[in-house]
């Protein structure tokens, strides 16, 4: 039998819901993920915030959601500015599926240092 | 030219049998599985179905000449045979939309589902469908706040939520139970639930189990960082009880309170339901005793029509069945229940039991939850065929787990979101469900344990109520 590690006082206890249970992805991995929300004809968007500031609906968006973009390797070098230019912060990647007005896909892609 | 009065009993197809109606788009139409007594002609008795679930009584009344009875009766307009079933037919029967309070469900299965089940000419009748027209549905209340509206509040996206009914059902102390809950969500589950039974009992009141577990929510989303919830049941024996309930598990901060539909009934349902779009709270239902409607193939209520209820009724989520667990549940007609919680137009199909074409306007959705006799070998058929927008609630499957509920809940979590990275790679599912697991198992103790638990447990007993499309 094994303890179950997770506490307040643990910050890698945090997590940031679709895929945070998993080990972070690999490049290849994440084109895939790319590649999905392309094919599903969503708009790829990129927000980033501050992992203390990572409880709110609202994170910074990183420029526009890419409307109409389905470059993999285009929406794949905004993320990696995004994670540049903030390399402290947690990077999300979304799916923005404007019938549904929901995003059908949500990723952290870069996982900054949880607190 | 006025009518003149003529006492005595008519054949009800004189009245009500009008093979050359056709249908308004504001009628509430219905089609129904009749199996008459013998020597009854079909038309008769469909006439007899749509007269007592209508205007009719079994004689002829002078009152009746006071009003326009041809516009106000329901018209059998047709008759269908059953494939594969000699013994019963489908008779089709269309309702003028004026026959029914606006906004009351509770009216409209008064009437069609009302004294005509008890109808001497009938050996057994079966309510397969009914089609709301969106005159109707506009004047429904609907679910309080719908798929979409449930995701931006929760932050949940690109995945079907998590859930754990809470075991043993009944018995334990409200502390003791809000510590499973607490263990369950610190896991990684999004929600923990009350099972249907769980109201306010002497050995835990409701009051204690709201407090306690709402500390067990607040310290889990401090603990993980997300977004957390427990349906609260409010089920009680009055309207008046079921809403001091709802207050306080608002007051406490609850994002979600739950409601059993059927034995909690309709009225009470649909008074809840539009006090949680007020208060934007979320609301589980629970379909308890629906088996006992639904599961007899010429009797009763088909499932498809009580959901149909609930949604105008009001819900957020709607127990479905899981095509893979313990319970009943044919696995076209539950894809196709399963259309009708969430889509907003739904087409006539019959190979999945549809017999309408449904219009929900922008009526919002309602996430279909499966639940029962799961657990994480079943995850990636259930991903596969329910989707990202369902609730996937593991009981036995968390609370199970050798380790407990937290590494039963880590383990339920990796796999759903192991299966869902999978399938959007392009992955097949269903075919490939025990790679993609075990691969996400080498990084998971607590999957592998499970996984290593439950290996063995199937359950495939033939379903009691199939679709009527192939002749046996």
């Amino acid at each position: 039998m094994q303890d179950y590690q997770s506490s307040l006082s643990d910050p890698s206890s945090r997590k940031f819901e679709t895929f945070s249970y998993l080990p972070e992805m690999t490049p290849e991995e994440i084109r895939k993920q790319i590649e999905y929300i392309v094919s599903k004809g969503w708009n790829p968007g990129i927000e980033h915030t501050e992992p203390e500031n990572a409880g709110g609906h609202y994170w910074y968006m990183w420029k526009l959601p890419m409307f109409g973009e389905t470059d993999v390797d285009a929406i794949l070098k905004e993320v990696e500015a995004c994670h540049q230019a903030h390399p402290n912060n947690h990077v999300r990647l979304l799916g923005f599926d404007n019938f549904a007005q929901s995003a059908g896909a949500a990723m952290v892609i870069y996982r900054g240092k949880t607190v | 030219m006025a009518k003149t009065y003529d006492a005595g009993v008519k054949e009800y197809r004189e009245t009500y049998w009008m093979p050359d109606y056709t249908p308004k788009e504001t009628d509430i139409l219905a089609c129904f599985k009749v199996t008459p007594q013998e020597g009854v002609p079909r038309e008769e008795v469909a006439a007899a179905v749509a007269a007592e679930s209508s205007t009719g009584t079994w004689t002829t009344v002078w009152t009746d000449l006071l009003t326009d009875l041809d516009y106000y009766k329901g018209r059998a307009y047709a008759i269908e045979d059953v494939p594969g079933d000699d013994t019963c037919f489908y008779a089709f029967i269309a309702y003028p939309i004026d026959l029914f309070e606006e906004g009351s469900v509770v009216n409209v299965m008064t009437s069609l589902v009302g004294n005509v089940f008890g109808f001497k000419a009938l050996r057994a009748l079966r309510l397969e469908d009914i089609r709301f027209p969106l005159a109707y549905v506009m004047t429904c209340n609907g679910p309080p706040q719908g798929i979409q509206v449930e995701r931006d509040i929760l932050n949940k996206y690109g995945r079907p939520l998590l859930g754990c009914t809470i075991k043993p059902k009944l018995g334990l102390s409200a502390k003791n139970y809000g510590r499973a809950c607490y263990e369950g969500l610190r896991g990684g589950l999004d929600f923990t639930k009350d099972d249907e039974n769980v109201n306010s009992q002497p050995f835990m009141r409701w009051r204690h189990r709201f407090d306690f577990v709402m500390e067990a929510i607040q310290k889990a989303e401090a603990e993980t960082g997300e977004r957390k919830g427990h349906y609260l049941n409010v089920t009680a024996p009055t309207a008046d009880e079921m809403m001091r309930r709802a207050e306080y598990a608002k007051e406490i901060g609850a994002p979600i309170i739950m409601h059993d539909y059927i034995t909690g009934g309709w009225a009470a349902n649909t008074q809840l339901a539009q006090w949680c779009q007020e208060n934007g709270m979320l609301l589980h239902i629970h379909r308890a005793m629906h088996a006992v409607l639904d599961r007899n193939p010429h009797h009763g209520i088909h499932f498809r029509v009580l959901t149909k209820i609930l949604r105008l009724s009001g819900g957020d989520h709607l127990h479905s069945g899981t095509v893979v667990g313990k319970l009943e549940g044919d696995r076209d007609a539950t894809l196709g229940w399963i259309d009708i919680m969430r889509d907003s137009y739904i087409k006539e199909d019959r190979s999945r039991g549809i017999f309408f074409d449904q219009d929900w306007g922008a009526m919002p959705g309602v996430f279909p939850v499966a639940s029962g006799g799961i657990h994480v070998w079943h995850m990636p058929a259930l991903v596969s065929i329910f989707g990202d927008d369902s609730v996937l609630q593991f009981g036995g499957g968390t609370l199970g787990h050798p380790w407990g509920n937290a590494a039963g809940a880590a383990a339920n979590r990796v796999a759903v979101e192991a299966c869902v990275k999978a399938r959007n790679e392009g992955r097949e599912l269903e075919k490939e469900g025990k790679d993609i697991l075990t691969a996400a198992a080498r990084h998971s103790p607590e999957l592998a344990a499970a996984m290593e638990t439950w290996k063995e447990i199937k359950f495939e007993f033939d379903t009691v109520d199939k679709l009527d499309v192939s002749h046996r």
